[in-house]
């Protein structure tokens, strides 16, 4: 501990270090004294003693300096020097430093804000729960589909009873329902949830209780809810009293027991949950029946966490061999099923997995804009070097080491970069919401969207702002500190023009950022032709003129027989609602987010690869479907109201479905077996888009809505009136028929389409912004190097002009040394972006990335950039008088 | 450089303090270094003005204390004072140095041949 010990005194004697001087010095003039006394007795003149005295000691300044470093830290102390002595430096130029502090604020803030957005989306999304780094996400895999499907409760609950290295399992799955407080009726989202959902997050209710362990048994038997904080406050007014008391929800009489804490939104991504219910009130929200009992039925999101130490690898084995078992237990629900783990920010059934691709292009984004950042402070400083290299040389010539000046250079950048990084956390921290401004808004859905600005997010940031001070002030300080006294001291005048010595950094700081800038140029025109081709490209259905609506007949308890009733009745009023071309049910809507059944098929001369249950997407339709939609039949019809309970069971197959199944055979009048009943297809319609825009072409089939009922339908219309004079009429039909229900909002399908791709969008807008300040940065970059230039080669070009250069032979040379500049910029640049784009390919929709126009727009742009940067500097060369320019200095 | 004079070596000096102190109870800084050139017969090269970065360097380590006072000839000065963990520290140094100087004693006697015999 004596280093230790030690190590304080020294840091506390560096901060008392006039006092301890002072005592030094008189305890040394005491010595002196003693001295001369002594030398006195030994019978010395006086002066002769006070001499002999002074040899004895040494040198005093020596001395003192000895002492100073024995009691203190020098590093300390002279750190402290370059603080205080930058400061003054800067305080001194405040237009260089504010600009200075001004771009790198836009590069850390860049960076700091889409770091906040990745933790507090993707790394630690739900900030009120301890060790999110422990918690995993739980999907089914189910060979031959590429993607995540949906777990069963009793899956589930073998799970959590085989499992060891787990601490905890627990469901969450998202629904809806009406809540009708008082008399407000409004859209609310809700979650059902296992019973140790609020025990397993470590979440404590501040009123009441969380669920207990058996309030997930039972059918419909713990009719009891836990309310959000902001639902407490916003409807219940923060009623003390709430707990016991009771709400309706979808028709349930459910007792509130309990509030949660404020900031504990649930866990779905991008949403804020408003309630949670018990899973054993699973079919109260949830349509098509009671869940609990059938291995078959997938319906569970579901988390993990881990005990302390166990590595995902090794939960995914253990989880594995149990999912391998039940395979073998259950062949006939669980053949060729498996159960896979996913790290939070992967979690694919919720935003985390749309978000993921956005923020990661955002990430390399911001990195470049850091980059461009650097780049033009680094310019900046180099050229405010020149103008100190004066100071610096007298600084040397009076015995400066160069390791001093460095030290000095780079904490002046530091200081930038400190004041800078203070102004970049402010605007993440602005920037927290932005996510959600710029996401389209869904009827009934609080978005909760923030960023998180905790302690990694400000390390990192912080690691930011020191690496970007060495990028950025590192080469103009090693270049200033590398001064040739003689010739500086000589005041020799600057730069020519023409000599390219000096020059190279700068220049090539600026290569460095017009090229940067052209790679994000590049990737904001590929995103945006991405998007346009995306929103202009036919999903496989028209998207203008069809309204798309629904209406939740399970949340109002009813049953099969009773919505049959009601479906029926409700399209016959609607098609005779003026304005109305015609009018379909269907159970999901396409890029909606609902999800589509799945179901076992098998054809007649299909021979599936071993292992694989072939299974098919379907929806169930009502008579008209296809032309309301404008899906195209390619062969038979579709179906008509005669397709009921009482005639055959039929089918129409998509056109990729034909390609598997069939191998292209015309199918029409075959046979398909869907669940082990038997239909015949009648029709083949055009493959289109179902889930997303971007998917691939997939085997699809639909079946009539009245052979294969469904209580909760998508009301689709084809009109030409909009959506706004629609919904009222449609409120009214539906309130006529049954007071108790209202519609939900009435979109296009156009509207739908475009919040199917809204993370394209939020991408395009980002990048867009980001573009265009590289852009601007890149511009004051061009501009401050060639006014520089000029300035500084106000002889030389003087000299041209006397010797008989026209002011336009000026203007052309500084404008040609500019564009040559943007030009290799952009040679650079675009061999970059060439190699670069592929990595975008995620985002990107039939967009080839290496696509000429939008390469072409780039150099446009950097071009006219490059010019308007240039003009200015390239005027002032013209205005250059010869006379005044030659007796300069 | 000097013939007749030692350059001391790095820490022999705070060795040096501390002996004198243990010695000679409380000093000045010029009392110890005066006490040092005479000890050693005036053959230690020393500007008396290191002492005190050495002296600083010890009351840092809690080796000794300080404490203004009044010398005898009624002048200010520091007086400086070995502790009880200085005097530690100081039978360790002694033992190190005394080994050394033994060692190296040794080692400078070997005569050339010695070792034929």
């Amino acid at each position: 501990m004596d280093w230790l010990r030690q190590f304080f005194q020294r840091f506390r004697a560096s901060f008392r270090g006039a006092q301890l001087d002072r005592e030094v010095e008189a305890e040394m003039l005491a010595h002196v004294q003693f001295a001369t006394e002594e030398n006195l007795e030994h019978g010395m003149s006086p002066a002769e003693a006070h001499r002999k005295a002074l040899i004895q000691f040494g040198g005093p300044q020596q001395s003192k300096e000895q002492h100073r470093e024995a009691r203190s830290l020098p590093l300390l102390e002279s750190f402290f020097q370059d603080l205080r002595f930058g400061f003054r430096v800067l305080w001194r130029s405040p237009g260089f430093s504010l600009l200075a502090i001004f771009c790198l604020t836009i590069g850390i803030g860049v960076n700091a804000a889409v770091y906040s957005w990745i933790e507090g989306l993707l790394f630690r999304p739900y900030p009120a729960v301890a060790h999110q780094e422990r918690l995993l996400a739980i999907a089914g895999t189910s060979r031959g589909e590429s993607g995540p499907t949906a777990v069963s409760w009793p899956d589930f609950v073998d799970l959590q009873r085989n499992c060891t290295l787990f601490d905890s399992f627990f469901v969450s799955k998202i629904m809806g329902t009406t809540l009708s407080i008082g008399d407000r009726a409004e859209r609310a989202v809700g979650s059902i949830v296992s019973a140790n959902y609020f025990d397993a997050l470590g979440v404590r209710p501040i009123l009441g209780r969380g669920f207990e362990t058996g309030e997930d048994v039972g059918r419909g038997a713990h009719p009891v809810t836990v309310i959000s904080y902001q639902l407490w406050k916003g409807r219940f007014n923060g009623d003390p009293l709430i707990v016991g008391k009771t709400q309706r929800l979808n028709g349930v009489l459910h007792t509130i027991i309990g509030v949660a804490p404020e900031g504990f939104y649930g866990t779905f991504v991008g949403w804020a949950m408003q309630f949670w219910v018990p899973v054993s009130m699973e079919d109260t929200f949830e349509a098509g029946g009671y869940k609990l009992e059938d291995r078959s039925a997938r319906w569970i999101e579901a988390y993990a966490r881990l005990k302390p130490g166990v590595s995902a690898d090794q939960a995914q084995q253990e989880i594995s061999a149990v999912a391998k078992r039940l395979e073998s237990d259950y062949p006939a629900t669980n053949r060729g099923r498996g159960i896979k783990l996913w790290s939070l920010w992967q979690t694919p059934f919720n935003n985390a997995g749309t978000l993921l691709p956005t923020l990661s292009v955002m990430l390399a984004v911001a990195t470049f804009v850091l980059l461009i950042t650097c780049a033009n402070v680094g310019n900046l400083l180099l050229v405010r070097s020149f103008a100190r290299r004066h100071e610096m040389s007298v600084r040397v010539a009076i015995g400066a080491a160069r390791g001093r000046l460095l030290s000095q250079l780079l904490t002046e950048g530091l200081i930038l970069a400190a004041f800078a990084a203070g102004g970049g956390l402010a605007v993440a921290h602005w920037c927290r919401r932005l996510l959600v401004l710029l996401l389209p808004a869904r009827g009934g859905v609080t978005m909760h969207l923030p960023g998180e600005l905790d302690w990694r997010v400000l390390s990192l940031s912080v690691a930011v702002c020191v690496l970007s001070t060495l990028l950025f002030a590192l080469a103009p300080a090693i270049r200033a500190s590398k001064v040739d006294t003689a010739a500086a001291l000589k005041l020799e005048s600057a730069a020519v023009f023409g000599g390219r010595g000096k020059s190279w950094l700068r220049a090539g700081l600026v290569l460095v950022q017009v090229s940067l800038s052209f790679v994000l140029l590049v990737g904001a025109g590929l995103l945006m032709l991405s998007l346009q081709r995306i929103r202009s490209a036919s999903p496989g259905f028209s998207t203008q003129n069809v309204l798309v609506t629904g209406i939740d007949l399970v949340g109002s308890g009813y049953d099969t027989q009773r919505a049959r009733i009601f479906q029926d009745e409700l399209i016959h009023r609607v098609q005779a609602l003026p304005g109305v071309e015609s009018a379909a049910l269907a159970r999901t809507t396409p890029l909606g987010y609902g999800t589509f059944s799945s179901a076992p098929v098998s054809v007649d001369g299909y021979v599936p690869p071993p292992d694989e249950k072939p299974a098919v997407e379907y929806n169930q339709v009502g008579p008209g479907y296809f032309s309301t939609l404008g899906i195209a039949l390619t062969g038979g019809r579709e179906f008509t109201p005669a397709d009921n309970e009482a005639t055959a069971a039929v089918a129409v197959v998509n056109e990729t479905m034909v390609e598997k199944y069939w191998h292209g055979r015309n199918p029409i009048g075959e046979r398909l077996q869907v669940n082990d009943k038997w239909m015949q297809v009648v029709g083949v319609a055009k493959t289109s888009k179902y889930e997303s825009v971007r998917e691939l072409p997939k085997p699809f089939f639909y079946v009539p809505l009245r052979q294969n009922p469904a209580i909760n339908t998508a009301l689709n219309l084809r009109t030409r009136l909009g959506p706004e004079r629609m919904a009222t009429a449609l409120a009214q039909e539906v309130h006529s028929i049954d007071a108790n229900l209202a519609p939900y909002e009435v979109i296009t399908l156009q509207e739908q389409l475009d919040r199917s791709t809204s993370a394209q969008r939020v991408a395009v807008t980002l990048t867009g912004i980001l573009g265009g300040l590289a852009l601007f940065l890149a511009a004051i970059g061009l501009y401050g190097v060639m006014s520089y230039t000029v300035s500084q080669s106000t002889r030389e070009l003087g000299l041209r002009m006397a010797l008989g250069a026209s002011p336009s032979d000026l203007f052309r040379l500084i404008l040609s040394r500019g564009l040559t500049l943007t030009a290799g910029g952009i040679v650079l640049g675009l061999a970059v972006a060439f190699a670069c784009a592929r990595v975008l390919g995620y985002l990107f929709y039939k967009v080839n990335p290496h696509d000429p126009l939008v390469f072409a727009s780039a150099l446009l742009v950097l071009t006219i950039v490059t010019l308007v940067a240039c003009f200015l500097p390239a005027w002032r060369a013209t205005r250059v008088d010869p006379n005044v320019a030659l007796r300069y200095e | 450089m000097s013939h007749s004079k030692l350059d001391l070596l790095q820490g022999t000096l705070d060795v040096m303090v501390l002996q004198t102190l243990a010695a000679m109870g409380s000093m000045h800084g010029y009392g110890i270094a005066r006490r040092i050139e005479q000890v050693s017969g005036d053959a230690v090269l020393l500007n008396q003005g290191t002492i005190y970065a050495s002296l600083v360097r010890l009351q840092q380590r809690g080796w000794i204390s300080a404490e203004w006072g009044t010398s005898s000839n009624n002048r200010r000065a520091k007086f400086y004072s070995i502790t009880k963990r200085g005097r530690k520290q100081l039978s360790e140094d002694a033992a190190y140095w005394l080994r050394l100087s033994g060692v190296m004693g040794r080692v400078l006697a070997l005569q050339e041949g010695a070792g034929e015999d």
